[in-house]
Formats: C-alpha cells, sequence, structure tokens
C-alpha cells in the first residue's frame, strides 16, 4: 500500500511534485511556528513598514541583497526577514503565525463540509424519493444567494468567532460537496453489486460506508482539494472584509486588508502574504489536477 | 498483413496483444477470425484499416492493401482510404450511430465527404440499399432516428452504410453478438448478400464458430494473439487439426448425471398470475399473470428474446419490482412483494447471480470480504470460522486460499463469476436465480460455469431458476423449461416435452435460430422461411 504510494508520487509529473513540494513547505512551517519565528506573534519589534532584505537602500554600492540586508540590519536590535507591517510587528512571524490560524480553520472547515455533503449526498442518492427532493430543493434555496453576501449577512447577525465562521462556511460549501457526492453515488448506486448488499438486507448506513463511499472516492478527493483552496480564500476574502478572524490573531488575509495602504507608498509589504495565498491555492490544484487526472483514468497520449 | 506484431499498454507497461500474426485476403473472399475474448481478433480487426486503439501501437510487420503499406502511410492516405475502400461495421450498431441525426443523414456523410458522388445520388442509392437488406419502408426509414429503429434494423442500416463507397474490405466486428437469435439471422442474411453483391473482400470476427462457418469461406482460428489454425470454412468444420479448435466446435453437452435426493419434488417457490409494470400500477406492464412452480432440487429454464420479460420476473420474485397484482408464495408461506418487507432469514434463502460480474462485485473489496459478508451477516460468523469458512467456498467453486486477498480486477471473467456463486452459496440458499449468467462469458468458460451449477445443485441440493436466451444451455441444463414472449408465457413443462415434436410455433422458431455447426445452415434455413415469408421484419410481432 504505502509503496503504491510511493511509486505513484515517484511517477507523478512534476508539476504535481512541484505542487507537493509547496504544500509540504507549508505545512512544516504552519506545524512549526513557535519554533521558527524569531519572535511572538504579536509583539511590536520595530518601525512601521520597515524594509526587509530586498530593500535597495545600498544597491548603488553594487552589494548583494543578502549583504546589504545585513548592512541596514546591523545597527538594529532585530533582524527581520520581510520587514514588519502596519504596526511594527515582524512579518515574517506573523505569516508564519497566519499559515497557522488560516491554514487549519480551512482545513477543519474543509473537513466539516464533506461530512455534511457526503453524507447528505449518499442519503439522497440511496433513500431517492422525498428525502433526494427535500434535500436538494433546500441546497437549491442556499445556493440561490451569492455565498459571500450570505455569509456576510449571517456573520454580521451572529458575530464573529471562529466556531461560527467554521460552521457559517462549512454549510455553505457543504451545498457544492453535496451535488458531486449526489451525483457519483447515483452512478454507483445502480451497480449490481448495492443491488445484492440491499437484496442481503443491509441497512443504509453499510451501503453508504461499504459499498458506495470506496468507490466514489477518487472524484471526491480532487474535490476536496478544490474546496480547500476556495474555504482558503473565502476566509481570506471575509478577513480581508473585515469579518474573519479578528486583530490581534494573524492570517494571512486580514494581514493583506491591513497592510493594503503601503502599496501606494511603493511597499511591498502587502504582496507577501497575498503571494503567500496564492502559492499554496496554486499548489494543492497542481496536486488535485493531478490527481483527477489519475482518477479519470486520462493519460497523456489521449 | 505480415507478421504483425501489437502492443497494447495495460498494467503500467507495454504488452504485446497481436504476436506476429500472418492474414491473406484475396478481393470477393470472406476470412472469419475467431478465438475467445483478449485473442486479438478486434484488433487484428481494426489494424486491417492501418489503425488501433488509443493506447495501442503497431511494433511490427507490415499491413498491404492492393499494394499500398499502410503501416508508413501519412493519416491523409489512410484518411483517403477508410471508407471509401475500407469500411467498418462494428459490434454495437447503437453505439455507433450519432443519436442526434437521421440514419440517411449519417449514410450519405462518407460518400459526400469524399466526394464519390453528390447528395442526391447518394440518398437514392441509400434508398436501394436499405430495400436489397430488406429493411421495412425502405423509402422513409432513412429518416427516423436510430432510436426509433430496432436493434437489428440498425446494425442492417450500419451495415448498408459500410456498403455505401462500394469498398473493396469490409471488417464486420461481431455484428451479431448483441442480438437475439432470432434477429440474428436477419443481419448475417444481409450480411450475406451484401458480400455476394458487391464481391467485396471480408473480415468476419466472431467468437461463434456457427455464425462464422455461415459467412466465411476461411476461418482463421486465434487464441493469445497468436493463430492456433487456418484453413477453408468446410474443411475446418469436418475436421479440425487442432485441440483448441475441437474444443470450441464441441456442442455443449455438459449435463451431468443428476443425483436424486428424497426432498425431490416438494414445491419450493410457486409464482402465482404474477403481472408487473414500471412506473407504478398505471404503467406499462412488462410481466401478464406469470404463473410457474419451481420444485426443490430442480432447475427451471426461462427462455426468451431481449424484451420478454425474463429479467423482470427475476426482480419480481426478488421484490426489487413489486408485483402489481398476483402471489409469491415460498414453501407455502406468501412473501411481502417488497424486499424491504421480507425479513432476514427469507432475503438468505433467496439468492441471485447476475449476467455482468463485472458489475456484480465490489471493485473495492477483496474475495474474502465479498464472501465473508454474508457470513457474518447472516450466521454471524467472525474472525477465524469466517475465513475457514471462505476458503471452504473456495474450493468448492474450484478456486483456493491463494484467491483471498485479490480485487475483483485481478480476476478473468469466469473467475469472477465464480466468485458471485460463492457469494451466493455463502448465504446457504434454497434457490438461486441466475440472471443470464453465462451470457458475458467465453463459450469454453461458460461450460465451466455450467457444469459447477450442476455439481452445486447436486452437492447442496439448491433449485435454480435459470433465466437465458441462449437454448443450449437450457438444453444441458435444465429440467423444466418456460418459454416467454413480450411479457407472456408461451409454453410451459419439462424439458423432453418442450424440446421435442410437437413444437409450439413460437418455440420452434426459437429453436430453428439457433445457428448450427453447418455452412449451408443459413442458406436452407433461408429457403425453407422464404416460402413462409416470415422474413419480413420481427418474426415476434407477427406472432402476437
Amino acid at each position: 500500500m504505502l509503496r503504491d504510494v510511493l511509486k505513484a508520487l515517484l511517477n507523478a509529473p512534476w508539476s504535481a511534485k512541484l505542487g507537493l513540494v509547496i504544500i509540504v513547505i507549508n505545512v512544516t512551517l504552519m506545524v512549526f511556528a513557535p519554533v521558527l519565528s524569531p519572535f511572538p506573534e504579536t509583539e511590536v519589534v520595530g518601525d512601521v513598514w520597515e524594509a526587509g532584505f530586498w530593500a535597495n537602500d545600498c544597491t548603488p554600492e553594487g552589494i548583494a541583497a543578502y549583504e546589504c540586508w545585513d548592512e541596514i540590519n546591523r545597527d538594529r536590535e532585530h533582524k527581520v526577514l520581510l520587514g514588519t507591517d502596519h504596526l511594527g510587528r515582524d512579518l515574517f512571524t506573523r505569516l508564519l503565525y497566519g499559515a497557522r490560524n488560516t491554514i487549519s480553520i480551512a482545513l477543519v472547515t474543509t473537513i466539516l463540509s464533506f461530512a455534511i455533503g457526503i453524507s447528505c449526498g449518499f442519503l439522497a442518492a440511496t433513500l431517492r424519493g422525498w428525502v433526494d427532493q427535500g434535500l436538494s430543493r433546500f441546497v437549491d434555496v442556499i445556493m440561490a444567494f451569492p455565498t459571500l453576501i450570505f455569509a456576510l449577512m449571517i456573520l454580521s447577525v451572529v458575530g464573529t468567532s471562529v466556531g461560527v465562521l467554521i460552521v457559517v462556511i462549512a454549510i455553505l460549501d457543504a451545498t457544492r460537496v453535496y451535488r458531486l457526492s449526489r451525483a457519483v453515488a447515483m452512478d454507483v448506486e445502480v451497480m449490481e453489486y448495492v443491488e445484492v448488499a440491499r437484496l442481503r438486507g443491509e441497512r443504509i448506513w453499510w451501503l453508504m460506508r461499504r459499498e458506495i463511499l470506496p468507490n466514489t472516492l477518487p472524484p471526491l478527493v480532487a474535490e476536496f482539494g478544490l474546496r480547500f483552496c476556495f474555504v482558503f480564500l473565502f476566509l481570506s476574502a471575509l478577513s480581508f472584509l473585515g469579518l474573519g478572524l479578528q486583530p490581534p490573531t494573524a492570517d494571512w488575509g486580514s494581514m493583506v486588508k491591513e497592510n493594503a495602504g503601503a502599496i501606494t507608498f511603493g511597499i511591498y509589504t502587502p504582496l507577501v502574504p497575498a503571494a503567500a495565498i496564492a502559492i499554496l491555492t496554486i499548489g494543492v490544484n497542481l496536486v488535485v489536477d493531478w490527481f483527477l487526472r489519475k482518477a479519470a483514468g486520462l493519460r497523456d497520449e489521449y | 498483413m505480415q507478421g504483425l506484431r501489437i502492443e497494447g499498454f495495460q498494467e503500467e507497461r507495454w504488452q504485446e496483444i497481436v504476436k506476429g500474426v500472418d492474414v491473406e485476403l484475396d478481393r470477393g473472399r470472406v476470412l472469419g477470425l475467431i478465438g475467445e475474448s483478449g485473442a486479438g481478433k478486434s484488433t487484428i480487426g481494426i489494424a486491417s484499416m492501418g489503425f488501433c486503439r488509443p493506447g495501442c501501437r503497431i511494433t511490427g510487420g507490415s499491413i498491404t492493401f492492393d499494394g499500398l503499406e499502410l503501416t508508413s502511410s501519412n493519416d491523409e492516405n489512410l484518411r483517403q482510404l477508410r471508407g471509401v475502400r475500407i469500411s467498418y461495421v462494428a459490434q454495437s450498431a447503437a453505439a455507433s450511430f450519432n443519436p442526434a441525426h437521421r440514419l440517411i443523414a449519417q449514410y450519405v456523410e462518407a460518400p459526400v465527404q469524399h466526394g464519390v458522388m453528390d447528395m442526391s445520388q447518394a440518398e437514392s442509392q441509400g434508398k436501394r440499399l436499405y430495400k436489397r437488406l430488406d429493411l421495412p419502408d425502405p423509402e422513409n426509414i432513412g429518416n427516423r432516428y436510430p432510436h426509433q429503429v430496432s436493434g437489428g434494423q440498425l446494425q442492417r442500416a450500419m451495415v448498408a452504410m459500410a456498403m455505401a463507397c462500394k469498398p473493396d474490405l469490409i471488417v464486420f466486428d461481431e455484428p451479431t453478438t448483441a442480438l437475439d437469435v432470432t434477429t440474428q439471422i436477419e443481419v448475417l442474411a444481409a450480411i450475406k448478400d451484401a458480400i455476394r453483391e458487391l464481391n467485396t473482400a471480408a473480415i468476419y470476427i466472431s467468437h461463434d464458430l456457427a455464425v462464422v462457418a455461415q459467412v466465411s469461406d476461411r476461418i482463421m482460428v486465434l487464441r493469445y494473439g497468436e493463430m492456433v489454425e487456418i484453413g477453408d470454412a468446410r474443411a475446418m468444420i469436418a475436421a479440425p487439426r487442432e485441440d483448441y479448435t475441437r474444443a470450441l466446435l464441441s456442442v455443449r453437452k455438459v449435463r451431468e448425471d443428476k443425483v436424486h435426493h428424497a426432498e425431490e419434488g416438494d414445491t419450493l417457490l410457486e409464482v402465482r398470475d404474477v403481472s408487473a409494470s414500471y412506473g407504478g400500477p398505471g404503467g406499462v406492464p412488462v410481466l401478464e399473470d406469470i404463473t410457474l412452480d419451481l420444485t426443490r432440487c430442480n432447475t427451471i429454464a426461462v427462455v426468451g428474446e431481449s424484451g420478454s420479460g425474463k429479467s423482470t420476473l427475476a426482480r419480481a420474485i426478488t421484490g426489487l419490482l413489486p408485483p402489481t397484482k398476483g402471489s409469491i408464495v415460498f414453501e407455502g408461506k406468501e412473501l411481502p412483494p417488497s424486499f424491504k418487507q421480507r425479513d432476514k432469514e427469507m432475503l438468505r434463502r433467496l439468492q441471485m447471480i447476475y449476467q455482468m460480474p463485472d458489475v456484480a462485485l465490489n471493485p473495492r473489496q477483496t474475495v474474502q470480504q465479498v464472501l465473508g459478508r454474508p457470513l457474518s451477516f447472516y450466521f454471524g460468523m467472525e474472525g477465524k470460522a469466517q475465513r475457514e469458512r471462505v476458503v471452504e467456498l473456495l474450493e468448492q467453486i474450484e478456486l483456493n486460499a491463494r484467491y483471498l486477498d485479490r480485487f475483483p480486477s485481478e480476476l478473468s471473467g469466469g473467475e469472477k463469476q465464480r466468485v458471485c456463486i460463492a457469494r451466493a452459496l455463502a448465504a446457504k440458499p434454497d434457490m438461486i436465480i441466475c440472471d443470464e449468467v453465462t451470457s458475458a462469458l467465453d463459450q469454453l468458460v461458460a461450460d465451466g460455469i455450467l457444469r459447477l451449477l450442476q455439481r452445486l445443485q447436486n452437492e447442496l441440493k439448491v433449485s435454480y431458476l435459470f433465466i437465458t436466451h441462449d437454448l443450449a444451455t437450457v438444453k444441458a441444463i435444465s429440467d423444466e423449461i418456460v418459454v416467454m414472449l413480450n411479457g407472456r408465457v408461451v409454453e410451459h413443462g419439462p424439458r423432453d416435452v418442450i424440446l421435442s415434436p410437437p413444437y409450439h410455433e413460437y418455440t420452434e422458431l426459437l429453436l430453428a435460430s439457433v445457428p448450427e455447426m453447418d455452412p449451408d445452415w443459413l442458406d436452407n434455413l433461408l429457403h425453407t422461411r422464404a416460402g413462409a415469408r416470415l422474413r419480413e421484419g420481427p418474426i415476434s410481432e407477427q406472432l402476437t
């Protein structure tokens, strides 16, 4: 089993490998954030929007960038790798803790939305009839609202906390998962081995878990990756609008928002968390693409 | 074709499918290619057009068509050739026609595209061909869509399409395999006419030797991508040289001696005036007033063409499609119409085996899991006891403990069907419904399965309700026969009564339509029938 996985990884195209490397780096940074970061999450360490190693103050003298950074930081009490944010906190530290908060919340939300979506979708596919009709029409109603507006509405009424955030996004996302899992389960449900299990007298839980789930797994796993990206972006968008994670907790979306003003002064600070969001999203997508192709049985020569 | 080698990409590596086969075909002659599935027949057939399926490649040998080397020709040359000088008739006409266009529009496509003739010429020639191939209403049938004509008619329309440009070579890839015996005759007759008419060469691919014998001059027997035997059709049928050919030729004589048990003759299942319809009580009726009895340790065969309602009968008995009328009595107790209301014990005693073992086994479960579940579900058998029983079951179906951890994808078609049988046996049933269990298998494998089923009946005293369209199977396995047509029972009785004269009209038609190992069989049959005018359209329509 493990050998099969390793073999599949070795045979993966370079894009998938790149994506995997990105994910592994992100997860490592996320897990070891307290060890790797030079400062505590919320400590103010310097001036507002101090430059990082890219600063070109000394390039006229023709010194390499990293030497330049040493030059600038020689007199400083603390070294800031990526500069500081709008309150003078170390951007690198914030980025690591931000990864922690953003990624873990996105992951929990995606898992929750899949739990809800898959169980409802499979239930609709196996029971059919009014259960299917009821669930599907309910999902249609939720999907009729623009997701962001719907989330903003609920969050501004209920108030923002991590728990509420997770539940709201998970439910909104579960509608998409529901549609996919219902469709793939419908395909499997008509197979004769499911009929055999029904005729054996198996309960619905067995049908869903043992007969249908293993055979619908590839498209669902691929969808999991995509959904994770969407949740992650959605979370960042909410933070950007001020309804996501509340300060001083670091997260990538609000880091972009808080530092957005800097861009008018030609300071790159807000681009750093934005790039982090973009890179992780692309990385996950590369892996998911590969997985989708494998799941669909497509080959390059076709 | 000389020393043709073709490789296919399978299980992450290239495997040779065709291993150096030489084929030579003269103008106006017909070559029959015969072999089991996986023998490489279709691959060779398609290769004669200079084409191979995605995931395959031609690695050696040469294909010469009328002096032109096809393996090294460019795509443009091949395109010019295909459809005009070489054409192809696929197994499933239903899947090969574009459902969104009328038949005639698809017919004229090739001649017009290749500039052989203009639209109106092609259309009038198409109508002539439809008439020649005995399609009903040849003037207007072209205006129908593929779903508006029957399977046999569609296959004949496909033959007409292949003939449109008067090709020099037509490749027929199992054109009658998916059809009923009575429809098969119409298509075979059309193909034979077509070849005679155009004086074209043809390659006829089939796994049924009797069918190939009707149309070919020469026959080539293939196995595992290699040639076993080639020779004149008549000579081969009369005196096959190789053992393998002899095995293919041997008519099924798999009836084993029946062991008689004391319980035999007790009525196990009674079906009383059962009617069923799809789409609720007001829907289309599929079964009307079916009555039959199944006694213990006996086999009752339900025979009929597709659409006669035989599989629906199985669904009604198992409770998947609750009957609208009538009752099903099992050992004197009336069963609830839907399987949902039946208790576990009842479900256990009535098991079912399906036609396609591929979809009847969960691809993500090992043999151990497939067979273990009914044991733990019905008998609460777990752990070591369960494992031992599974091995015992595997031995009963002539497999062994090495198969325990295999997934269905690692089994051959015959082995899969055996595992399905073992799954049914695991429940220790009194009765098994076998729905076309041998139809998807090669003949030799199917014989093995039938023999196994009979042995198990002798050992385990189980009764079979055997649904099939294949009369050879019926002869081999049944004690009693029920002949069905359009949802009704036409004839019902012991095997020897049904299969000996005087026959019922429809039974006789079915029996006469089974191809025989006689190259003149088709001509003789058509000759006899021409007098009786039975050749127009599906005969079943005339009977009702």
